[in-house]
């Protein structure tokens, strides 16, 4: 879902730096404020709208999910039932599969493409700050509006097969319909439409490399691909952490282009598990198994969260 | 390096980046590499490209081997089918309603906690601030469920308040804002307090009218935020033709129209219409805030 910013889409990095700049700040009491009654007044809406449908959604959540908890008439206590049913559902395997599949397969695409198109669009280039728009046009438009769009390009008789047929006189694949390629299709158009917010974070970085560095470099007869491997991308691997990160959160969430491109078929070979979700509470009417879902996405998106954090080590460096 | 360095170098010696010069020779590679970036951004754009100029053709002509880019007429009726097919002004209508409230909605509560965060001192502020943060890191699909259980309860399903309140608490504004106050000198907090102001007067006086640049930036993430969100209002929203937002408009009219794609794509250019117009407009900032802050919404 794209929603009011930020939430889901994580700040780890931020926020980690954050956290320990609040601890230090009371102890030093550098930012002393000022202590009046006003400060708790100030947060209290933003705290308790927090905590009625953020908070309060979770544990409601977990208790949904130990029920079987139709749409429309009374719940009934199951335990851990739809954590079996749906572990067991090969369904339910395939589609954490198919989203294990986007996510391998879209995350890498997206920061070679963003990382990429950021280290060429450097401040040599005339009009580099239009580029830079371009690329982000599809980033803030409606997704919907995207996929429509290239529903039309990826049809049989679209102008993707009507271009085939006209140079090569051969029929391009029904890329929709066809299990090999659904997934590939899926998730071509998904690196068209979000790289650009990647590409906006390494330009902004690279913009950031203090110039007497590279100068160093080239004095000490280091070419540009030297300095761009050796120095460059070890002066923004924290940029390249956080939006590795960012990228893998929001990818295991991918929903609206499988939903209106294929739902999720040929068969279920690209339906992922918020599809999954959607379908079980929306159309089958079981909030339980769709709540049991929602917690195995969170649970596999924290661990590999931990995952990213704990490998940040050896190769994100932060300039003591 | 200091200015005193500099100036004590000898004169003779050539400045590092004289070292390496472009030849003359080498014009030519810039100027085929830059050819190459904007083929790059054609293609790029070309679906875009492609869905305007579908938009204006006769449906006879949508499809065709060999393709054509444009139709042998503009059918700028498309645009007035479209409109009237599906109730799309009332689709931007609402989509403006939701999202400017949602956005005052959003800015308010962020700009009072991110004060609160970074300039008052109150008992449990830090543990609160963490509690904050931590919300970030919940993908919203997990909250889908309960959310819609909860509207159930009190009587929300169908409803412009299911669209609104509920987005419109995320900490990612406090978080802004907090960066924001935090490097406003505390010297103009202490002048305010020595010309007798409490602490609301500093605040609505002196502190909202330097955030205003934040604000807008926060305002337009969330404005954006809301017009495009998709999930959610698929969920809570039944009565589609009256309360509909844009993307859900048009995933109805698309499932209704399939066939018809030079009406759909018309749609298509008239949902995006508003939210590129914003960007043309603030780009500059919009693009600042995004590369600075790292995020946006997805």
């Amino acid at each position: 879902m794209t929603v009011p910013i930020g939430s889901g889409t994580a700040l780890l990095e931020s926020a980690e730096e954050e956290l320990a700049h609040a601890k230090q700040d009371e102890a030093s009491r550098r930012h002393v404020g000022r202590k009046t009654g006003w400060g708790g007044a100030f947060a209290a809406p933003h705290g308790a709208g927090l905590a009625i449908f953020t908070l309060l959604p979770i544990a409601v959540s977990l208790v949904i999910s130990l029920f079987n908890w139709p749409l429309l008439g009374t719940p009934s206590f199951l335990g851990l039932d739809n954590y079996t049913k749906i572990l067991t559902d090969p369904i339910f395997g395939q589609v954490v599969l198919n989203t294990v599949l986007f996510v391998v397969l879209y995350v890498p695409l997206n920061l070679v493409v963003s990382l990429g198109l950021a280290a060429w669009l450097t401040p040599r280039i005339k009009g580099r700050h239009i580029f830079r728009v371009i690329f982000f046009i599809p980033a803030i438009t409606p997704v919907v509006a995207n996929v429509v769009v290239w529903r039309l390009l990826y049809q049989q008789g679209g102008l993707i097969d009507g271009i085939m047929q006209t140079t090569t006189g051969v029929a391009a694949p029904n890329f929709l319909g066809d299990e090999n390629w659904a997934m590939i299709a899926i998730v071509v158009m998904s690196v068209w439409q979000g790289f650009g917010y990647n590409m906006l974070i390494f330009s902004a970085a690279l913009d950031a490399v203090p110039e007497n560095l590279t100068e160093a470099a080239q004095i000490d007869g280091a070419n540009a691909w030297t300095i761009f491997w050796k120095i460059k991308l070890a002066m923004i691997s924290p940029s390249i952490f956080f939006a590795t990160m960012m990228t893998l959160i929001t990818s295991f969430q991918v929903f609206a282009q499988p939903f209106i491109l294929t739902k999720g078929g040929p068969g279920s070979s690209t339906s992922t598990i918020v599809l999954y979700i959607y379908n079980q509470g929306f159309q089958f009417h079981q909030l339980g198994l769709a709540s049991a879902a929602a917690w195995v996405l969170f649970v596999i998106i924290l661990g590999v969260t931990a995952v990213q954090f704990l490998g940040q080590k050896k190769w994100v460096h932060y300039d003591g | 390096m200091t200015a005193e360095l500099t100036a004590a170098k000898p004169q003779n010696i050539k400045r590092p980046r004289d070292i390496k010069r472009p030849q003359a020779k080498s014009r030519i590679r810039p100027a085929i590499g830059y050819l190459l970036l904007c083929l790059i951004a054609l293609a790029f754009l070309s679906p875009l490209i492609y869905m305007v100029a579908t938009s204006f053709k006769d449906p006879a002509e949508v499809f065709g081997i060999p393709p054509t880019l444009f139709g042998s007429a503009f059918r700028w009726q498309n645009y007035t089918e479209a409109l009237n097919y599906l109730p799309f002004l009332r689709f931007m209508g609402n989509g403006l309603l939701v999202a400017g409230l949602g956005t005052i909605l959003n800015v308010t509560v962020s700009v009072l906690s991110g004060y609160a965060f970074s300039r008052l001192r109150w008992r449990g502020r830090n543990l609160i601030f963490v509690v904050f943060l931590a919300t970030l890191m919940i993908p919203q699909e997990v909250l889908v469920v309960p959310m819609f259980v909860m509207m159930q309860q009190i009587g929300w399903v169908n409803t412009f308040q299911s669209l609104i309140v509920p987005w419109a608490f995320t900490a990612f504004g406090a978080f802004l804002l907090r960066q924001f106050f935090l490097g406003v000198p505390q010297e103009l907090d202490d002048a305010a307090r020595v010309d007798g102001a409490g602490t609301v007067k500093t605040f609505l006086l002196v502190m909202l009218p330097l955030a205003g640049p934040t604000l807008a930036v926060l305002a337009v993430f969330s404005f954006i935020g809301y017009w495009n969100s998709f999930l959610w209002p698929l969920i809570v929203i039944n009565d589609v033709s009256n309360l509909g937002t844009v993307p859900l408009g048009l995933q109805m009219f698309f499932s209704a129209q399939g066939s018809q794609w030079h009406l759909v794509m018309a749609a298509a250019v008239i949902s995006m219409a508003p939210t590129l117009l914003l960007l043309i407009l603030l780009q500059k900032h919009l693009v600042k805030g995004i590369a600075t802050s790292g995020l946006g919404g997805r």
